[in-house]
């Protein structure tokens, strides 16, 4: 039995705050790399879009989930009441739809709701038990107060010693391998 | 910590404090050795939940005759606990839903444990009716389930909405509340070095490692959730307000219910965020987080929804004059001066006359004083629930279906099982689960107090 040596997944910089953090990726943009990653203990803003990672797909999905809700929560309604089982009250229309309109409502926010929170979990690939960044020990701190760049080593760019001195000159606390 | 620097009635966050310190306490709270204080405050709230296991065993046993409730009173203690509960529930959702979307930094610190309180107040609500359907193993026959005799339940009624509505509540606030935990939870996966811990956090964290692109997409999810828990809130308790206004019993039918109730039960949840939070950051030492402007913040909500529902009070009265309608008129006189005038006035004072006194900026800045009188509001907003389903069906028209309501001891017993439960899970959840969003608190720290750019040990 061969025993596969861990690979070399990236390198992973420590920078002391957020703004640092969110400066070393405009550098390392600009330097060219592509396949990269940044995570903070909370949202940093504006760092996805300075990594160029794709934009967020949730409200889209939210959108059309809240309108198949609606669409579906007014359908049962309707139906019931004008085509499978309709009951004449006093002569009043079977579509009554001004009554309808609260579960028409609560079965948007059902659904819309149910599909943002699923919708965000699933394009972030989440549940993810491992990734490799876990391997590094100092890592456990990016949910304290730690903030870390990852250049992956499947980037065109990468080259182990090339690529440790440029983030070397970015000013981190911290310069690791990540294997995984 | 906090003995340090006086309290400041005007600061969110105590200063001093940088994202670690944050985490460490936050986090410190959680899976500490319990104290004997805990102990005893879980044992006593177990022994009520105990007593909640003994009348419904009962109830399922007996039936609903060993309650109070009667013909015309058939809706007793058990709606009017429901009413209650569910209104308590309403302020987690206004403080976690309305305040971010209207950028209130203040209520980073109590978000977390208001929206525990929502869920723990939903799940002690949704109880009620059910227990109250008389033979609640067919609860069932209220969802549109395929069945063999092809039937629907009535899509008019106010009581069907309110089944969609509640459950959608429920179901909202525990996905809002659990997305709002999934940093934290991974935080606490990355804080203790306990094999069990790592696993049963780690696996509830789901892996979260806070990559830019998941937080990007986190924050966008998380300001939609709010975006639509903010008009469900609104229509929950419009929907309960819709209950009472659809049957034509004078001091029911009346279209000031759904907006009147959406104010009384943001003003009982404020109470019950008060209540909650002064010992809460008594005893585990969270003033710097929880603040004398939270509780004064809530103090004055509480002056705000406490005038919507003077007003309301003022309202049905007028109305009753106004609409030259005996029956409302007689309703409206009996209120004020029959049978059950003392729980009228009762209320009366504790909703209309108690939150003029947190105008007064010592009581809103004196935390006992507001816990105190917190407590008063809740009791008095259980007791306007009490008067407008007893003492609203106690006179139905004819004199002949006149009948005075007595709770009897599973009544009451009920309630404070009912309590039992909430207290339970509330002391369960403040030691498994951390008491405030310590992602968000961070953000608060970076806005209040940023941290230098001096590289930070590892």
């Amino acid at each position: 039995m061969v025993i596969k040596e861990p690979a070399l997944y990236g390198l992973l910089a420590r920078f002391a705050n957020g703004d640092a953090l969110l400066l070393a990726a405009q550098k390392v943009r600009a330097a060219g790399y592509r396949r990269t990653d940044a995570y903070s203990p909370f949202r940093v803003e504006g760092l996805a879009e300075v990594l160029g990672q794709p934009r967020h797909a949730v409200a889209p999905i939210v959108l059309t989930w809240g309108i198949l809700g609606a669409l579906g929560g007014f359908f049962m309604c309707w139906f019931a009441n004008v085509i499978n089982y309709p009951l004449n009250i006093g002569g009043r229309p079977f579509n009554s739809w001004p009554a309808f309109i609260a579960i028409t409502f609560e079965a948007t926010v059902l659904c819309a709701g149910l599909s943002a929170c699923l919708g965000m979990l699933i394009l972030n690939r989440l549940p993810q038990p491992y990734h490799p960044v876990f391997n590094v020990p100092a890592f456990r701190a990016a949910s304290r107060n730690g903030f870390f760049l990852c250049i992956q080593a499947d980037d065109p760019q990468f080259d182990l010693k090339a690529t440790r001195a440029f983030l070397q000159d970015l000013g981190p606390s911290m310069v690791v391998e990540v294997l995984g | 910590m906090s003995a340090v620097h006086p309290p400041s009635s005007e600061s969110v966050l105590a200063p001093g404090h940088t994202y670690a310190s944050v985490t460490d306490k936050i986090l410190g709270l959680v899976l500490r050795r319990p104290t004997p204080l805990w102990l005893t405050c879980l044992a006593l709230s177990a022994a009520l939940l105990a007593l909640l296991g003994i009348a419904i065993t009962w109830l399922l046993y007996r039936g609903v005759g060993i309650w109070g409730i009667n013909i015309p009173v058939a809706w007793g203690f058990a709606i009017t606990n429901f009413v209650w509960w569910i209104g308590i529930g309403h302020a987690g959702t206004f403080i976690s839903a309305f305040l971010l979307l209207l950028k209130q930094e203040w209520r980073t610190s109590i978000n977390r444990f208001a929206e525990a309180m929502t869920i723990f107040a939903v799940m002690c609500a949704g109880m009620f009716p059910l227990l109250h359907l008389g033979r609640p193993w067919f609860f069932y026959w209220l969802l549109p389930y395929p069945n063999v005799m092809w039937l629907w339940p009535q899509f008019r009624s106010p009581l069907v909405w309110d089944v969609f509505a509640v459950s959608t509540y429920f179901t909202i606030s525990v996905v809002f509340w659990y997305v709002g935990l999934i940093p934290d939870l991974a935080a606490l996966r990355d804080g203790t070095t306990r094999w069990g811990r790592r696993v049963v956090y780690g696996t509830l964290a789901l892996g979260w490692r806070g990559s830019a692109a998941h937080w990007q997409r986190y924050h966008k999810a998380y300001m939609l959730l709010a975006g639509l828990a903010a008009p469900l809130v609104i229509s929950v308790h419009s929907v309960v307000g819709m209950d009472f206004s659809g049957g034509i019993v004078p001091g029911w039918h009346s279209t000031i219910f759904p907006p009147y109730f959406v104010g009384g039960a943001i003003f009982s949840g404020f109470a019950m965020v008060v209540t909650l939070a002064v010992p809460l950051r008594y005893f585990f030492g969270l003033q710097d987080f929880i603040t004398i402007k939270h509780l004064s913040n809530c103090a004055k909500l509480m002056i705000v929804t406490g005038s919507i529902v003077a007003y309301g009070y003022m309202m049905e009265a007028f109305m009753a004059w106004y609409s030259d309608d005996r029956y409302e008129a007689y309703m409206m006189a009996d209120r004020a001066l029959g049978h059950y005038g003392w729980a009228f006035w009762c209320l009366i004072a504790c909703n209309v006359c108690t939150p003029q006194l947190y105008w007064i900026r010592r009581v809103r800045e004196t935390p006992w004083i507001t816990f105190l009188l917190s407590l008063v509001i809740q009791f008095g907003m259980w007791m306007e629930r009490f008067v407008i389903v007893v003492q609203s069906l106690h006179r139905d028209y004819p004199p002949s279906k006149w009948e005075m309501y007595y709770p009897t001891v599973w009544d009451v017993a009920t309630l404070l099982g009912s309590i039992g439960l909430f207290c339970t899970l509330f002391y369960l959840f403040v030691r498994y689960f951390p008491v405030i969003a310590v992602s968000e608190l961070r953000e608060l720290v970076k806005e209040k107090a940023p941290e230098g750019s001096a590289p930070v040990g590892v």
